[in-house]
């Protein structure tokens, strides 16, 4: 069985164990943490991963920003990207999608709907 | 005519008469042998009919057969397309309820790491923090505050919020208008209609009570949802009262324990001072 190495970055702890516990439920993902985005980018220069899952609104770097850096690196130009964030404005989902996420989910959270875009992105 | 004229003449139609009447007999023989030629044939075609009129008979019969056999797989199949209806039905009842069931369970897992993250430390401020978290990654809440009651003055007392300033909300007496209210009787509160609200801290779209079992610590007021979210699930209502209840024991014992460790550290001051 293939394993698939993902990263979620998100800097509310109760918001990251939210994702990391529905995202478990998929066999064969190897979830890893990060804080925001200074310490997302250096886990995903430290190893190669298959699934980005972000925040928007975060301290230090923003997920916007992390999402720009990503794709401007040529290991994560087809790397898909999810972003789950509270802001839930038309342009915020258009300035995230142009930017190179692939999919934008909006807070309160709602494991079945996060569940059906991984699979649908990963082909799971 | 002299005699012997008369004879040969009486000779000759004796002859012809003769001819004549072996062509008689011959035509005699010959209609007589045409007629059991056609008797024969008339004995044939009717042995022939006899036979066809049992096929046609044994036809018929079969055809019957037929008619009941389709008949009969005509109801069976009736029956068969009911019970596969049922069972689709059946089928669409379970797919449901695995919904349901699934909605559930992660709201159980959720409320799970909820609960877990809010005892996970005796901090006053992380729990009063972890709580501004669920409200908004589960709750969807975008502006709201968390009131706690000074049991020395009855009042309730602003202590956390998010998307408002905490020194902007209004410090409530128990009992006074709808979130005092909320907190007296111990009953959650939700506006009866959303459509067209603005925040008024007197009117606040939600209520809920920090309790532990019927003693009322404090209450979670929210003014404002996110704006995706336009109203409350049915799931939302329990996930409230579940919430807060967890809330409520989380806030009370890391409130006790800085409590504790403030008198203690006082207490080991006045020790420290004494045995110098």
């Amino acid at each position: 069985m293939t394993a698939y190495k993902v990263l979620v970055v998100e800097d509310s702890p109760t918001m990251r164990q939210l994702i990391v516990f529905a995202l478990k439920r998929i066999r064969g993902f190897q979830i890893s943490e990060a804080n925001d985005g200074v310490d997302g980018l250096k886990k995903l220069s430290a190893d190669k991963f298959d699934l980005i899952v972000t925040d928007i609104n975060m301290p230090i770097m923003d997920g916007l920003k992390l999402v720009s850096m990503v794709r401007n690196d040529p290991n994560y130009k087809e790397t898909p990207i999810i972003i789950i964030t509270t802001e839930g404005a038309s342009e915020d989902r258009e300035r995230a999608l142009a930017l190179g996420a692939n999919e934008y989910i909006t807070k309160p959270i709602q494991t079945m709907q996060i569940l059906e875009t991984v699979k649908k992105l990963m082909n799971v | 005519m002299s005699r012997s004229d008369e004879e040969k003449d009486t000779v000759s139609r004796a002859d012809d008469f003769l001819q004549m009447f072996k062509k008689g007999a011959e035509f005699t023989q010959d209609l007589l042998k045409e007629n059991e030629r056609l008797r024969f044939r008339i004995v044939k075609l009717e042995e022939s009919l006899k036979g066809k009129d049992q096929g046609a008979s044994s036809e018929t019969s079969d055809i019957i057969d037929l008619k009941n056999k389709i008949e009969a797989l005509e109801l069976e199949k009736k029956e068969i397309l009911g019970r596969i209806k049922t069972v689709e039905e059946e089928n669409q009842s379970f797919a449901n309820r695995y919904l349901e069931i699934e909605e559930e369970n992660n709201m159980l897992a959720n409320l799970y790491i909820a609960s877990y993250q809010l005892h996970s430390t005796l901090d006053f401020k992380e729990v009063l923090q972890i709580i501004l978290e669920i409200v908004i990654n589960l709750i969807g809440a975008e502006e709201f505050g968390v009131l706690l009651l000074d049991e020395k003055t009855n009042r309730l007392e602003p202590v956390a919020s998010e998307g408002i300033a905490t020194n902007e909300m209004p410090s409530i007496a128990v009992g006074e208008g709808i979130i005092g209210g909320s907190v007296k009787t111990g009953e959650n509160y939700f506006i009866e209609s959303m459509e067209g609200y603005q925040r008024d801290f007197a009117k606040p779209l939600v209520c809920i009570p920090l309790k532990i079992k019927e003693h009322v610590i404090g209450v979670i007021v929210i003014y404002k949802l996110l704006v995706q979210k336009d109203q409350f699930t049915d799931v939302d209502y329990e996930l409230f009262t579940l919430l807060a209840g967890h809330a409520a024991t989380a806030v009370f014992s890391s409130r006790l324990y800085s409590d504790s460790e403030r008198k203690l550290s006082t207490i080991q001051g006045f020790i420290d001072l004494l045995t110098k």
